[in-house]
């Protein structure tokens, strides 16, 4: 007999999400391919999501399992709403929430397969808040994150230009900086596409852009074997 | 409903930052301990109760664990009208059904969370209501009568002043010849920066001090067997 | 009422000899003497409002809702017992929830009503159970458009344009026939179910209460509280409205 197999892979997946802190809030990016093993299957899935009015969470990952999340979330909101106490749940609730979901299921050995960047309003107290859950349960908080493969690529480029800098970095800077490592991504990142969306969180509240190209410059690669040259 | 008119009083009040709860207890005989009416759920919330004890401690098992849950769930205090909602839910059940009794326990929930401080009364009947101040348990008219007089300067007052309102509010509920002292009454605080935590004993004597009018006798008064008579011919113990 | 005495009203599992279940009609008469409630269904959505009568003046203004939501466009008005509303209210976010783990939208109008005149009608069956002693008046909006319905404690549900529930139906009843629902929209009609809302309220018997209205529209597809200026000046308009009868008398 076999023995009892749960979830051991992903399936359609996406790939690298970004998240910064900035001068006014947050900014999550990530792109909006669906990938069904090497396969570029999907190239208009939007990964980047609001969670009430001061939440946005950006998923990588299993996109069905993250499906099923948006619909826990989407529960969990509407019971919040229902009871009219003057209570919501913010940033920090969700990710808490989001920690136990995903150890509790790695504890049943049947995890959800996401990495997930969660961003916005900390608490009723106001403050920023961004946060990392994974498909373990492990949390943690951080001025920049990136998910996936953006943890090797990205992650020290947005070091560098983040930290140390949250107060005073502006939307254009913080805008720009995430647009750049989209675009080392996709260079790098053979699950990526260069097809994008921006989320923000800050003071007149929650936006998520229309998906949009990147710009991208491939004049040298007239210069590579394989590509261009000949030899 | 009348198991929580025969329990002795609980009397609650609320400012705009604090609530302050308080219980008159009552001893079976000289040679026992007072029974206890305030509850401590979790740093945010306390409860004062009124009517059968054994009930109460049903539901504050069940609000413990409810303030765990989202604690784990969320990190965040349950809020107070959630759980407050929820015990309301569980009573009301009691009493649509055949071969089930409503519980015979009324109680006054003290809280302080994010929207705020709070003060409710639940039911046995399922129903329950957020007040400024409220009374409940035996003679508790006459406490309430007193809030009623007084309640329109509860908002902006200190602490103490709320204490000291709610012992005279309390003392009001009292038999003939009954006095309060620091043995036969409880006071539990909470607020905005202030975890919920009891006055008991001793620490009474200063509030007490502050009543004035015959209330500063010492701690030694004569009322150890306060409400025995009372009880008579209750089913079940009440407090 | 006849019934007291006979023993057939002892159950709600027992008819009477001419067919009656008295307990389902003393659940009704826990409905009739509630504060008024009432519904309206009209161009843009539905707007319901109650008439809360206030026990205490030590309670805080504004707890104690008779209007609750169950889902994002779901509105639930009642009159009768509070705590069984409650109960009501829970049931229908428990179908709400549950339609949405099915099918992953929101339940249609007419299948919340369903279930919950389902529900209500089965505590009308057993010996074990007492029925629910609360009317219903349910507000959505679907793909349809705006709805409303009333369930009553018998379980019977009907759609309505306008309907009033509690002590002061009849007259209101009488007020919201004169209004021609169909052409007005929920921003005028809130003026109205304030100012029937004051008329049918009785100053002698009940002494304090307050007014809570809410609406759903369909352009939002959002259950919420009237925002405040709106029934401010609403409730101002109702007050200014009276107080012209009461010169002309």
């Amino acid at each position: 007999m076999e023995p009892a197999t749960r979830t051991q892979n992903p399936v359609v997946t996406g790939t690298s999400v970004l998240g910064i802190k900035y001068k006014d809030g947050i900014m999550l990016a990530a792109d909006t391919l669906a990938s069904y093993g090497s396969l570029a299957r999907f190239r208009d899935v939007e990964r980047l999501i609001k969670v009430g009015n001061t939440t946005i969470i950006g998923a990588s990952g299993d996109i069905s399992d993250f499906q099923y999340i948006t619909h826990l979330l989407e529960k969990i909101l509407i019971k919040e709403s229902n009871t009219e106490d003057g209570h919501q749940l913010y940033a920090r609730h969700i990710h808490e929430y989001l920690g136990r979901l995903m150890y509790g299921r790695r504890s049943k050995h049947n995890p959800l397969w996401n990495s997930m960047v969660v961003g916005g309003i900390r608490d009723g107290e106001g403050g920023t808040f961004l946060g990392f859950v994974d498909l373990q349960g492990t949390t943690y908080e951080a001025p920049t994150i990136a998910t996936g493969y953006g943890a090797y690529i990205a992650q020290p480029i947005l070091r560098k230009a983040v930290e140390g800098r949250e107060d005073t970095l502006t939307e254009e800077e913080a805008e720009k900086v995430l647009e750049d490592c989209m675009r080392v991504l996709f260079y790098r990142d053979a699950r990526s596409i260069n097809k994008i969306q921006i989320a923000k969180v800050n003071a007149s509240g929650i936006s998520i852009s229309d998906p949009r190209f990147l710009d991208t410059e491939w004049a040298f690669a007239e210069g590579i074997r394989g590509y261009g040259a000949t030899d | 409903m009348e198991a929580v008119k025969q329990g002795s009083a609980s009397v609650g009040l609320r400012s705009k930052t604090h609530v302050v709860i308080l219980g008159l207890k009552r001893s079976p005989g000289e040679l026992a301990s007072y029974q206890k009416k305030l509850m401590r759920i979790d740093d945010h919330m306390g409860i004062a109760i009124a009517g059968l004890m054994s009930d109460a401690r049903v539901l504050s098992t069940y609000m413990r664990s409810e303030a765990m849950k989202s604690k784990l769930m969320f990190d965040r205090p349950l809020p107070i009208y959630r759980i407050v909602a929820a015990i309301g839910d569980k009573a009301q059940v009691n009493t649509q059904r055949y071969g089930r009794r409503p519980y015979g326990v009324g109680l006054l929930v003290a809280g302080y969370d994010d929207a705020g401080p709070h003060l409710f009364e639940c039911a046995p009947s399922g129903n329950f209501f957020d007040y400024y101040a409220v009374a409940i348990g035996a003679r508790s008219q006459s406490a309430k009568t007193y809030l009623e007089k007084h309640f329109e300067s509860f908002a902006d007052a200190s602490v103490e002043e709320l204490i000291t309102h709610g012992l005279r509010a309390l003392r009001d509920t009292l038999q003939q010849d009954k006095e309060l002292d620091i043995n036969n009454c409880s006071i539990g605080i909470v607020g905005k920066g202030v975890k919920y935590h009891t006055i008991d004993g001793e620490g009474i004597q200063k509030y007490l001090d502050l009543l004035g009018d015959g209330n500063a006798a010492p701690a030694a008064a004569t009322t150890a067997t306060a409400g025995a008579e009372d009880t008579g011919a209750v089913p079940m113990d009440t407090d | 009422m006849t019934s007291i005495g006979t023993g057939y009203d002892l159950s709600a599992s027992t008819y009477s000899p001419d067919g009656r279940i008295f307990q389902v009609e003393y659940a009704s008469k826990a409905v009739e003497n509630s504060g008024t409630c009432l519904g309206f269904r009209c161009k843009d959505g539905v707007v319901l409002a109650v008439e809360k009568l206030v026990q205490s003046k030590l309670l805080v203004p504004g707890s104690n809702k008779r209007i609750a939501t169950a889902d994002r466009h779901i509105g639930i008005a009642t009159a009768g017992l509070l705590a069984d509303t409650r109960h009501l209210v829970n049931r229908a976010r428990e179908e709400a929830q549950s339609y949405r783990d099915l099918y992953r939208a929101p339940i249609p109008a007419k299948m919340i009503a369903d279930r919950l005149g389902q529900y209500v009608q089965a505590y009308t069956l057993y010996s074990s159970v007492r029925p629910f002693g609360v009317s219903t008046i349910l507000a959505t909006v679907d793909k349809t458009g705006p709805q409303m319905y009333m369930i009553e404690p018998s379980g019977i549900y009907y759609g309505f344009y306008g309907c009033a529930i509690g002590k002061g139906r009849q007259v209101a009843k009488t007020e919201i026939e004169k209004l021609k629902l169909a052409e007005m929209t929920c921003r005028e009609v809130v003026k109205d179910a304030a100012r029937i809302i004051h008329l049918v309220h009785d100053d002698v018997k009940d002494k304090d209460f307050e007014l809570e209205m809410s609406w759903i529209l369909d352009s939002t597809m959002t259950h919420e509280f009237v925002p405040k200026d709106v029934a401010d000046e609403a409730e101002q308009l109702a007050k200014a409205s009276l107080n012209d009868d009461m010169d002309e008398d």
